[in-house]
């Protein structure tokens, strides 16, 4: 009950934040912190609840945001269109990665993540038809609401939230199915799992398919909003590391992890690149990378798992234990 | 075969030589205590910019960067050994990938922030001139990174398995409560392996600082070439690395000479996913 009531609380704040804070920046970056709470949550759902950590997971959120321009740059459709096709590309490719690596230990399964992230750089970057290094631009006046090009940020805020809402309530649903009940046992023990009949490598590829899926998703909404797509804003590996530490700093295989870091870290980036400008590019990262290693080193469940009851060792919410 | 083609072929050794090198001390960390470094290509990265610096500080050349830039990254290796990898080991494997991540950001971000993207050079006489031999034409400095990273290859390769020191690792790596009754610290034995690995990498950075490209992002590249060489010569092999090492710089090599420079590192990486897929424990890796 009272976490019903929390629940309703964050999402009256969450509606009406941008009417109460209703400058174009204050909006602007409400709507960058629920996209990248979407594509951070859907990180979460290999990366935290199945235990296995993409550091490329910028290729999904690549083939979103390529099948959106794509599908307006070169047939003149809606970007719209262009969603179903960047999924099945993610679906394919997770299942490209997964099906060899989710057997091994996991580090063969992050070192896949990122070769297959740069390898699709590459190509792309070399591919004419995709717009090589300039990349693929979106309409540039909106011809009708289908086309999803607003000049304010108002109308992105609340579609961003609505898909937030619809990709917590599939992870939430998915730790209560049966599928989250193998995840559970598979991240505690594999081998336990696994005895018992837990189908360890199918339950985690259909998680990372998932995952894969839903931050194509975000790739597309990233694309609409930005009107453009380039191989660095698409396929670049600092988009990666941003999904990841969302997800890792506010509490990986947490629902509400990735929201909590990408408020947190998203107006961090905001307001140090207007204070250092373009000096503040390196910065940035450099400061990004130490959160990592903190983390990795003193609180590997993340901010929120602080607040978790005592008695639960925090070991628990970070990933197995590698065999 | 044409002239050209012999020669690409040992440019492609060459280089496979010195990745070879960086490659061994990834493999030698990973087997010995099944962690993978993620930052082992910004290491070499690291090698690369002190070797520059050495050089335009000091006017020194490769006699004077390579050792230097070894020590300086075997210390870095043991710093970051006591100061994260002790602990992260030990914990799930989130915080060991994140771990290592992390800190490959904050060094190439670092280097990025001090140095600049842009893309540097050693002056092009620094190990001057080229040796022609039988028609081959060979330039010096790759010459010499080739040949110094294989007889450092082959050295480590002698050192795990022919000396007390090697043996020491080698029972730590087997059986850490066992090596620790025998009078063995792990502690210890781990951070010399790390002053290796990373030393390995800072010669392996200052070697081919002298002809290849130095800028702050080169290490995500080197990072996943190291990747695929241990993964094709099967994890804690350092004589598997120096096969696959060599294996790659001569696919690298004549990929980019038959198919297009740009596409020579693609070749690589669908090289290693079919790896993955078809012979995961390597060419003669154990599973």
């Amino acid at each position: 009950m009272r976490r019903l009531i929390w629940l309703s609380v964050f999402a009256a704040i969450a509606i009406a934040y941008p009417l109460l804070l209703s400058s174009p920046f204050q909006q602007r970056l409400g709507a960058l912190v629920l996209l990248y709470a979407i594509a951070a949550s859907a990180w979460n759902i290999v990366g935290g609840y199945a235990g296995q950590v993409s550091v490329g997971h910028v290729v999904f959120f690549g083939c979103g945001a390529y099948a959106a321009m794509g599908s307006y740059a070169k047939f003149g459709l809606s970007p719209l269109f262009g969603i179903p096709g960047g999924i099945v590309l993610a679906v394919g490719l997770a299942a490209i990665i997964g099906v060899p690596t989710l057997r091994l230990s996991g580090h063969y399964f992050s070192m896949a993540t990122i070769a297959v992230a740069e390898t699709m750089r590459l190509i792309v970057t070399n591919t004419d038809w995709l717009g090589a290094a300039v990349g693929l631009s979106g309409p540039t006046v909106p011809r009708n609401i289908f086309d999803l090009s607003f000049l304010s940020s108002l109308p992105y805020y609340y579609l961003f939230l609505a898909i937030l809402a619809i990709t917590l309530l599939i992870t939430w649903w998915m730790t209560n199915s049966r599928m989250g009940f193998y995840l559970r046992a598979i991240k505690d023990s594999e081998r336990a799992a696994r005895s018992l009949g837990a189908p360890a490598s199918r339950t985690k590829l259909y998680a990372f398919m998932l995952s894969a899926a839903l931050t194509s998703v975000a790739g597309a909404l990233y694309a609409m909003m930005f009107g453009f797509v380039d191989p660095e804003s698409g396929f670049g590996i600092l988009i990666s590391v941003k999904i990841l530490i969302m997800a890792a700093l506010g509490g990986a295989g947490l629902l509400f992890g990735p929201l909590v870091g990408a408020a947190i870290l998203v107006p961090l980036e905001e307001i140090s690149n207007s204070w250092l400008g373009g000096k503040g590019a390196g910065l940035t990262f450099v400061l990004y990378g130490a959160i990592i290693v903190v983390i990795a080193r003193f609180q590997p469940g993340g901010l929120l798992s602080l607040f978790k009851r005592r008695g639960k060792p925090t070991k628990d919410t970070g990933a197995s234990h590698a065999p | 075969m044409s002239f050209v083609l012999v020669q690409v072929i040992v440019g492609g050794l060459l280089l496979g030589a010195v990745y070879a090198l960086f490659s061994s001390g990834l493999t030698l960390v990973w087997g010995m205590m099944n962690i993978v470094n993620f930052a082992h290509g910004d290491f070499v990265m690291l090698g690369m910019y002190v070797a520059y610096v050495v050089y335009t500080l000091m006017g020194g050349g490769p006699l004077l960067g390579a050792p230097l830039a070894t020590l300086v990254l075997a210390t870095v290796g043991v710093v970051v050994y006591f100061a994260l990898i002790r602990d992260i080991m030990k914990g799930p494997m989130l915080a060991q990938i994140l771990g290592t991540f992390g800190l490959a950001l904050l060094l190439r971000y670092s280097v990025f922030w001090w140095f600049g993207a842009n893309f540097l050079s050693m002056p092009q006489d620094i190990v001057g001139g080229t040796y022609a031999f039988a028609g081959l034409r060979i330039e010096a400095s790759r010459l010499l990174a080739g040949v110094v990273a294989l007889l450092v290859t082959l050295g480590l390769h002698l050192l795990l398995t022919r000396t007390s020191l090697g043996s020491k690792m080698l029972a730590v790596a087997e059986d850490q409560t066992g090596a620790q009754l025998m009078g063995i610290r792990p502690d210890t034995m781990q951070a010399v392996a790390w002053a290796i690995a990373a030393g390995a990498t800072g010669l392996a950075g200052a070697l081919i600082a002298n002809f290849f490209y130095i800028v702050p992002t080169v290490g995500e590249t080197l990072g996943i070439v190291a990747f695929v060489t241990v993964s094709l010569g099967g994890f804690g092999s350092v004589p598997g690395a120096l096969v696959a090492g060599l294996m790659i710089g001569v696919i690298e090599s004549l990929s980019g000479y038959l198919i297009g420079a740009i596409y020579k590192d693609i070749v690589v990486y669908v090289l290693f996913l079919l790896f993955l897929w078809f012979r995961p424990q390597g060419l003669m890796g154990k599973t």
